[in-house]
């Protein structure tokens, strides 16, 4: 082995050994023995994969096997790195983000024990525990940007929906929680069923799980038609593509499968910002990426793709202007931005999506740990109607969730702008069919984009100091906070700033997020910075032609000022101002008058209800009726039981003719002689 | 390779030293009894590894063979043998026996002698039943398995436990009537013979064939359980003790299973495939009308009854795809689930034995006063909804995999496990663990001792090395399994 190799094992091992270490023994190191060892971990990871960022800079590519898991027939089974641009970018975004997610927990979960009852053995050494599973995350999230093939993806896949099960649960003694944690596991799953099957058909049809294996036999599988359907042809890459795409629903939280995500912040805000904003939800869109190869060939399953992203990005934006839970309105958010990135998939602007990807990643965990600081000054105050005028007691929250909010709102020059507005341009030159629709709807989302993420910001941190309020508030459908526990007279308390292990890591995040954009633009998306790891076929044009229009990262402020998603972006922050913060009285106005449109948005279009009543509801009455249907009466009742009432009938019948009297055996005796002479003697 | 008759000892040293265990008599001697009977079952699990480490993987013929005459006017033999499919089970079995040995070390105090070498006796007569290449010795030992089950159902089992006995007993004694009716029908056709591989090689026309294949379905269906003669397994389940459990679904319902490799394909290979059909659908239906029947089950031991039932639905459907993913996944399931589900039994154990209540609604909050168990479970809870890196994964993926292959449709209905395995598994979890503390009882619950630590432990271990590295279970039954599908792949009308 190498010493590049042996680099590579070394930045997922790393934090694995954090996790075993802090997870296994985390009583005897105690907390600062476990954040120690976990951060060294996920620090060694990072500068591990910084060196080997340089090396892939050089030309320096590695394809390989570690080692082989099983075999069967000629398939064979293996663990392997495949490392180039697209993979070392992950690497990097997924070990910053964590490293300044492990800092910030030092912080954040300081007072863990006070979320516990005070007798729950399960509260004990819940920090430590905290540190094994984010570490045991980046272990898992690294495995699967790293993988070569397609089950060591599937391993990684399930292994972060594993962790983010058990940390969505965290606090298990919640009933929302843990009610959540399963909801986001079984809604996976519904993904996982159809990236396995993807999985499948790749396996059935190319007797191969390694992606260049794969990759080489594209055109096969794009010269095959399947009637999986009698009747109805399709190209089995489709059939592939889309299998391989209802995974990355799943796990990236696109419409229909959205509806686990906004529950899953019911876990602690550290890892809403590593797992369910940053990394682990931004797999999907990794993995498409990785498989542009496939995806390029298939016009189907790419005009699917960008419908599905069109689709998430506006409408789950439209929510997040209703919500009053601050870490709900990021969530949508996130779900609105994941849906630009799968809107830039499908208009095969790969590099786009993992350009958007990277800057997301660093804005998006800035959001998310400010909000994280705002709700332990607020002490578990999660409720922006209850919040307000906090920007002079936490000014240097406010002004990184500023830029978070400006990032977000995609404004000239963060770094949001420079993906957002690339993802935009390529969806209006795409030519993929569904993109004209695609980029209405991504249009028409930046304004909303604009609006919620200042709405966010006014109602936090301007405006009047409405936590001094000890008025009861209004309870409605997404009042979660309940369950954080004694709520009511904290607002006795003044707020005030996070401590350095929450501020240093939200100004790390908050640098990238206004330069990453400048500095990466030109390179990441004209400069062919991925190389050989995205194919675009040349029919996909959009990507190119940007490129030929493209002059630099000025050239493109300039440009973005005269387009219209710029001054959408100004148009949702204006109106947020004037509602907010120039007429704060308007906003439930025109709630009133909506009527029925703020129903449907605070009832999240039902989906909510739906998949409660049909597919949990209908489940269990299918459930029910097989066991007390099938198994009770028909298998048990009518064959088991019944054939044994008929032995004991038969038995009772056959007993008449054993009476024990000697007289009716010689009588039947008789009759039988009688009966068979008559037979006999007519034979003839 | 010492010339020990290793599969003898592995047969015969349980069934001696469970005779020595019974031979201490009454309850006075109760902890000698489980002295005994340990040293016995940890060394029946040793002198098994010989036969892992001895294995050549290369080839597909029987090995560690061992013949002596036993009947010669009917030309019967005690002939033994394994292959790379069946000595994995030997192994599999005589590692649980010890387990189980632990497991009613505290819980069983009366009657222990006779508790121990029950255990003792019938991992004996199994690994019989799993090295027997004379149809008349497996059959033998097929039959007397069932005996001291029922005695331990019968006897240590709860308030029903009668009827589920008998329930048990009739079941699979009415299922196995018919093999031998197949057997005696081999043993002329072959020209007086009960050796297996002989009868591997017989021509046979297809209406026999498909008649021999019924007689074996009836006996193996019920054994395994398939659907729709499996509603003896969930009462099997809840009135026995957790030891029964542990072996009933680990061992005993992999026997039907390993029957089918063993007759049922290669006797009648052109049956097999003609009805493959049926053996698929059968197998689906287990797999999605039990995963539907599991969800709503509000008595644990129930629940993971079901949940056996459908993961074995897995392994028949391995089996009659005819692929080498299918057949090997399959394998690799009946080991797995052996760990997993003798896991998921001995947790509900755990549970029971300080609450005395199997119902899901007794309990909630379990995570608070048993936290180290909670972990445990939750690793298995994992495991047996197939999430990689457990042992559960490597089968259903490898399944899923070959059933793809096969049919797209057919391996779209297997893939629903995913769905339907994680929500009856994790919604019962998250009921009897997650929460807060549900009542008194639950608060008053201490966390696992020593010994069950070790127990769960050693499982947890095993299924996670399997995860993680199953190369060498696909290695040793690679040469077997090849052949095999070559075998049934061939005509012999």
């Amino acid at each position: 082995m190498t010493d590049m190799q042996q680099l590579y094992l070394l930045v997922p091992l790393a934090p694995l050994a954090g996790a075993i270490i802090a997870g296994f023994f985390g009583k005897a190191i105690g907390r600062a023995g476990a954040h120690w060892v976990t951060i060294l971990g996920v620090f060694v990871s990072l500068v591990a994969s910084w060196f080997i960022f340089q090396d892939v800079e050089r030309g320096n590519l590695f394809n390989g096997t570690v080692y082989t898991w099983a075999t069967s027939g000629d398939l064979s089974f293996e663990v392997g790195f495949l490392i180039d641009k697209l993979t070392v970018t992950m690497m990097l975004v997924v070990t910053f983000v964590s490293l300044m997610v492990h800092i910030y927990t030092i912080g954040y979960m300081a007072h863990d024990e006070d979320n516990w009852p005070a007798d729950s053995l399960a509260g004990r050494h819940s920090y430590q525990r905290f540190f094994a599973y984010i570490s045991l995350f980046t272990f898992s999230m690294l495995m699967l940007v790293m993988s070569n093939n397609f089950l060591q993806l599937f391993f990684g896949w399930e292994a972060v929906g594993l962790v983010s099960y058990l940390l969505i649960g965290f606090w298990s003694t919640r009933p929302t929680a843990i009610y959540a944690n399963l909801k986001a596991f079984l809604v996976n799953r519904v993904g996982d069923f159809g990236f396995l099957l993807g999985i499948g058909l790749i396996a059935a049809y190319c007797g191969t799980l390694n992606y260049t294996e794969v990759f080489a036999m594209s055109q096969k599988l794009a010269g095959t038609t399947v009637e999986l359907i009698p009747g109805l042809p399709w190209l089995l890459i489709s059939v592939v593509c889309i299998c391989l795409f209802i995974g990355a629903m799943g796990k990236s939280a696109q419409f229909p499968l959205h509806v686990w995500l906004p529950d899953s912040m019911e876990g602690p805000t550290p890892i809403s910002a590593l797992i369910h904003a940053a990394t682990m939800v931004t797999a999907g869109i990794f993995m498409v990426a990785r498989m542009s190869p496939l995806f390029e060939l298939s016009d189907a399953a790419l005009s699917f793709v960008i419908v599905i992203g069109a689709i998430t990005a506006f409408f789950m934006a439209l929510i997040a202007i209703v919500q009053t839970d601050i870490k709900r309105v990021i969530a949508y958010s996130t779900l609105s931005q994941l849906g630009y990135m799968t809107a830039a998939l499908g208009a095969s602007a790969y590099s786009a999506a993992m350009f958007h990807l990277s800057t997301h990643a660093f804005f998006k965990a800035v959001l998310f740990l400010g909000a994280g600081s705002v709700i332990i000054a607020m002490h578990h105050e999660q409720d922006m109607r209850r919040m307000g005028g906090l920007r002079k007691y936490m000014p240097i929250t406010y002004f990184t969730v500023l830029i978070g909010a400006l990032a977000n709102a995609g404004l000239p020059p963060f770094a949001g702008f420079f993906s957002k507005d690339s993802i935009i341009e390529a969806v209006h030159l795409s030519t993929t069919p569904g993109a004209g629709f695609a980029y209405l709807l991504i249009l028409a989302g930046v304004f909303v984009g604009g609006f919620y993420s200042f709405r966010l910001v006014f109602m936090t941190f301007h405006g009047k100091e409405r936590f001094r309020d000890v008025a009861p508030h209004g309870h409605d459908a997404h009042d979660t906070h309940d369950a954080e526990g004694a709520h009511g007279h904290h607002a006795v308390h003044e707020p005030h700033e996070s401590p350095w292990v929450v501020t240093v890591p939200l100004i790390l995040l908050a640098i990238p997020s206004v330069i990453a954009g400048w500095a990466m633009v030109g390179p990441a998306l004209f400069g062919n910075y991925f190389g050989g790891a995205i194919f675009i076929t040349p029919e996909h044009p959009a990507i190119a032609r940007m490129a030929a229009d493209f002059h630099g990262a000025m050239g493109m402020i300039t440009h973005g000022l005269m387009t219209p998603p710029f001054w959408l972006a100004l148009g949702g922050m204006v109106t947020a101002w004037y509602l907010y913060i120039v007429r704060p009285d308007l906003p439930a106005v025109i709630k009133e008058k909506s009527g029925v449109l703020a129903r449907i948005l605070e009832k999240k279009y039902g989906f909510d209800e739906f998949n409660e009543w049909f597919f949990a509801g209908g489940a269990r009455l299918l459930g029910r009726g097989l066991w007390k249907g099938g198994d009770q009466t028909l298998i048990d009742g009518l064959m088991v039981n019944g054939s044994a009432k008929v032995v004991g009938w038969v038995a009772s019948i056959v007993r008449l003719f054993q009476s024990g009297y000697i007289y009716q055996y010689a009588f039947s005796m008789i009759i039988g002689v009688f009966v068979l002479l008559t037979l006999w003697m007519n034979r003839v | 390779m010492t010339g020990l008759p290793l599969l003898s000892i592995a047969i015969w040293l349980p069934i001696v030293g469970g005779l020595l265990v019974l031979a201490t008599g009454s309850d006075r001697n109760a902890g000698l009894a489980r002295l005994i009977a340990l040293v016995v079952a940890v060394a029946g699990f040793l002198v098994t590894l010989p036969l892992y480490i001895g294995f050549d993987t290369t080839t597909s013929a029987m090995q560690f063979i061992e013949l002596l005459t036993w009947i010669p006017r009917f030309n019967i033999h005690y002939r033994l043998g394994v292959d790379g499919i069946s000595m994995l089970f030997i192994l599999l079995n005589s590692f649980i026996t010890p387990l189980v040995v632990l497991a009613g070390w505290k819980v069983i105090e009366e009657k222990v002698a006779q508790y121990m070498a029950a255990f003792l006796i019938m991992s004996g007569l199994m690994n019989g039943i799993f090295s027997a290449l004379d149809a008349v010795l497996f059959y033998v030992f097929f039959e007397t398995s069932l005996i001291p089950m029922y005695i331990i159902i019968g006897v240590w089992g709860g308030p029903n436990r009668v009827y589920a006995a008998f329930k048990f007993f009739l079941y699979t004694l009415l299922g196995s009537l018919l093999m031998l009716v197949a057997l005696i029908y081999l043993f002329f056709q072959s020209g007086f013979s009960f050796n297996l591989l002989d009868w591997h090689e017989l021509r046979i026309p297809l209406t026999a064939q498909i008649y021999l294949f019924l007689a074996f379905l009836m006996a193996f269906a019920v054994k395994v359980p398939m659907w729709p003669v499996h509603t003896w397994l969930p009462d099997a389940h809840v009135e026995a003790p957790t030891g029964g459990s542990v072996v009933l679904a680990a061992i005993m319902l992999k026997l039907g299973a390993y029957g089918f490799l063993r007759f049922s394909l290669p006797i009648a290979p052109d049956a097999s495939r003609e009805l493959a059909w049926l053996m698929i659908a059968l197998s689906l239906t287990a797999v999605v009308y039990i995963g539907f029947v599991a969800l709503v089950q509000a008595d644990m031991k129930k629940l993971i009854a079901y949940s056996s039932i459908s993961h074995m639905g897995f392994v028949t459907l391995g089996f009659f795809i005819f692929n080498s993913l299918g057949v090997e996944g399959a394998l690799l399931q009946m080991i797995s689930h052996g760990f997993i589900s003798a896991a998921m039994f001995l947790c509900v154990g755990v549970l029971y034995d300080r609450m005395h209540s199997r119902q899901i609604a007794d309990y909630g909050g379990v995570v608070n006063t048993m936290p180290k168990f909670a972990a445990l479970f939750m690793f298995f809870a994992m495991a047996n909804a197939g999430l990689p890196a457990t042992s559960g994964f490597v089968g259903e993926f490898m399944v899923i995999l070959g059933a793809v292959q096969f049919n797209f449709w057919v391996g779209f209905a297997a893939a629903t496990t995913l769905i339907l395995g994680a929500a009856y598994t994790l919604w019962m979890y998250k009921r009897v663990v997650f929460g807060a503390v549900a009542n008194h009882h639950v608060a008053e619950l201490t966390d696992i001792n020593a010994r069950e630590f070790a127990i769960l432990g050693l499982l947890a271990l095993c299924v996670l090395g399997m995860g993680l590295y199953p190369f060498p279970f696909t290695e040793v039954m690679h040469a077997s399994v090849e052949n095999l599908l070559k075998h049934v792949a061939v005509s012999k009308l």
